[in-house]
């Protein structure tokens, strides 16, 4: 599915360490024997930032790394554009390692491989919507002409056409963050880095924006690297997620992964809250197909969410449905008890989940 | 118990032979440099001289126009050009034309010299620390040292005129300019900086299409500033020679022509608030695209 040209544009963050204050680099070694965040900060007076990350992005796919605040994860993405230069270890995007690259090599990687939207929208404020938003292009050195092609495209696609000639000011926040994507898209680079790109934005227009995201990814497939505190918006972008915790990653997986089987009890306290029917998809727990089949079942096609799939069931009143691939290949069956009960938090969870809270109590 | 009553001081030889010997220093200093100082200020002097032979011998009326037509386009402000027209027509009636001319050509000359120098000064200044930091105390000095104190190694070194003048004006009124243009810079939003990083800007670029123009509207403060402080020097520049609504207040006071001082006094004001409304209407109009009209 992925664009070949930009299919090499993977990243690759290998063993990679942050430690901020003034001799950093001399406690790497401290910190990879086992030093804790408190005993740095406590003894040298050095804040551990990131701890050992591990992260493969394949290309042409949303990346999310989730995290409350204080986690590390703005720091994170800064370091595939390196705004924020490593301690130690690797940043490999398109094979070429970031940490690696001299001013000029790193500019030009900024101008043509990456393109970055911020959670402050970051928009200058005397330029207007278009002459913001042919910024990226602008630093190039793209011929006028072109810059304003290329911009008004995106303009019109993330909906403010009619709005090229406003000041950000005159914006709502919704709409500001509108021209940072375009900014970001009109620069055509390969990756795209979401700095909690709509973490300032009231939830309906958050919802509005994702959507926006995720129609626009169907057709530009670029790697995208989306930052965020909230699980739903995680679960709802992310093709995989990553979850942070104090500078380290905890858990990395599909939502699928995250959701049914989340690595220990921090996890597990958020993903409670989670919607699952608007989450799991339907492979992910369906059941073999078996022999004799029922005759009448309603085909649902795999990467349906199981919120979707009862009501379809419910509307058929059948008793099944049977999951297919792209290509009508049938993959599984589920009968409404077992939607149902996916659709349940599990019983253990809950009371262990609920056990954590009570704890103090007792 | 002598030393208690009498504070301990140098010796009087030894303190009147170290003083001779400054003098005497400079004094050659002066005798072996001189010259080739005052040709290296020799284009100023010409562009001195271009500019009041131009606003001296215009007719009035042209220069009324112009100067109405710059205040338009600066403030776009009926209130303002009206303003600046009666003010200066009053000066004119109260024959201080000639002068407030000469003065205006000056305080021109002076306010482009200033520019030329203070915000290339005031922008390295941002850009480094320790610029800051040795530039800063240099400031103070200029901002604090009475100014007929360093009148006297200026008219040593270049006799008395109008770029020696010029020079003192400088020095007294540039000090604004630089401190605003540094702290605009300084000022500016981190995370729009970021984000010209982030989209691979070089220095220029940065500097260019994010740092000036937002710190824009604080370095017109600092051209406003300096401005105002150009023209309370214009009577302390008469005594070296500067034409203009300087020397009659000079003349006053020698005499006690009690009139004449404050004419000419509320002529200096006049310009004064000319200038001002101008200027600062003019920055106020550069900010427009703040005005929030939406969220």
């Amino acid at each position: 599915m992925a664009n070949p040209v930009k299919s090499n544009y993977g990243i690759e963050i290998k063993n990679l360490y942050k430690i901020f204050g003034a001799s950093a680099a001399a406690y790497v070694d401290h910190v990879k024997k086992g030093m804790t965040k408190t005993e740095l900060n406590e003894r040298y007076g050095h804040v551990l930032g990131l701890k050992n990350i591990n992260i493969s992005m394949p290309s042409g796919s949303i990346q999310v790394i989730m995290g409350l605040s204080g986690s590390g994860k703005s720091t994170l993405i800064r370091h595939i554009n390196r705004l924020i230069d490593p301690t130690a270890g690797e940043v490999i995007v398109g094979g070429v390692d970031v940490v690696k690259m001299n001013k000029r090599e790193l500019r030009d990687f900024r101008r043509h491989q990456t393109a970055m939207v911020f959670q402050k929208f970051a928009l200058l404020p005397h330029r207007t919507v278009l002459d913001n938003t042919v910024y990226g292009l602008e630093v190039q050195g793209v011929p006028r002409a072109k810059q304003v092609d290329a911009a008004m495209h995106w303009i019109e696609r993330v909906g403010l056409k009619g709005f090229e000639k406003r000041y950000p000011n005159q914006l709502s926040g919704g709409m500001q963050q509108r021209v940072g994507l375009a900014r970001a898209l009109a620069n055509d680079a390969p990756i795209l880095l979401m700095d909690e790109a709509y973490s300032a934005l009231d939830p309906l227009i958050r919802m509005d924006m994702q959507s926006v995201l995720l129609d626009l990814q169907k057709e530009i497939r670029k790697t995208i690297v989306f930052i965020t505190h909230d699980l739903d918006e995680a679960l709802r972008l992310g093709d995989r997620i990553a979850i942070l915790r104090d500078g380290e990653i905890i858990q990395q997986g599909t939502s699928q992964d995250i959701v049914l089987r989340p690595a220990d009890d921090y996890i597990a306290n958020f993903v409670k809250e989670v919607n699952r029917g608007r989450v799991i998809h339907v492979e992910t727990v369906m059941s073999p197909l078996g022999s004799g089949g029922p005759a009448q079942a309603i085909m649902v096609p795999a990467g349906t969410k199981l919120d979707a799939a009862a009501r379809k069931l419910m509307q058929s009143k059948q008793s099944e449905i049977v999951v297919v691939d792209s290509k009508g290949n049938s993959l599984g069956r589920l009968s409404l008890a077992q939607i149902t009960s996916a659709m349940v938090t599990p019983a253990a969870r809950e009371e262990q989940a609920a056990g954590i809270e009570l704890a103090p109590v007792i | 118990m002598d030393w208690l009553s009498k504070f301990p001081n140098m010796n009087d030889e030894a303190l009147t032979a170290l003083k001779k010997a400054i003098d005497d220093g400079f004094r050659a200093f002066t005798r072996s440099y001189g010259d080739g100082i005052e040709e290296f200020f020799e284009p100023l002097q010409y562009f001195l001289v271009q500019c009041e032979r131009f606003m001296t011998g215009t007719p009035w009326p042209i220069i009324l126009l112009l100067i109405a037509a710059i205040a338009w386009f600066a403030s776009r402000s009926w209130k303002i050009v009206l303003g600046c027209v009666a003010t200066l027509l009053l000066i004119g009636y109260f024959g201080m034309w000639a002068d407030t001319m000469r003065t205006i050509s000056m305080i021109f000359v002076c306010t482009v010299l200033a520019i030329a120098i203070g915000i290339p000064i005031g922008i390295a200044m941002s850009l480094s620390n320790r610029l800051q930091s040795i530039v800063n105390p240099v400031l103070d000095i200029m901002q604090t040292m009475p100014s007929f104190v360093y009148l006297i190694p200026v008219v040593m070194l270049l006799g008395i005129g109008k770029v020696p003048g010029l020079i003192a004006v400088v020095i007294y009124a540039i000090p604004p300019i630089i401190r605003l243009t540094n702290l605009g810079i300084r000022l500016v939003d981190k995370d729009v900086l970021e984000a010209a990083d982030a989209f691979g800007s070089s220095g220029w670029q940065r500097l260019k299409n994010v740092q000036m123009p937002l710190a824009l509207p604080t370095i017109m403060a600092g051209i406003n500033q300096t401005i105002m402080m150009a023209l309370a020097m214009v009577v302390i520049a008469s005594m070296i020679g500067v034409q203009g609504l300087g020397q009659p207040v000079l003349k006053a006071i020698a005499n006690q022509y009690f009139t004449l001082g404050v004419f000419n006094g509320f002529a200096i004001v006049g310009i004064a608030i000319i200038f001002d409304r101008v200027s600062q209407a003019y920055g106020r109009r550069l900010q427009k695209h703040r005005e929030v009209i939406h969220g």
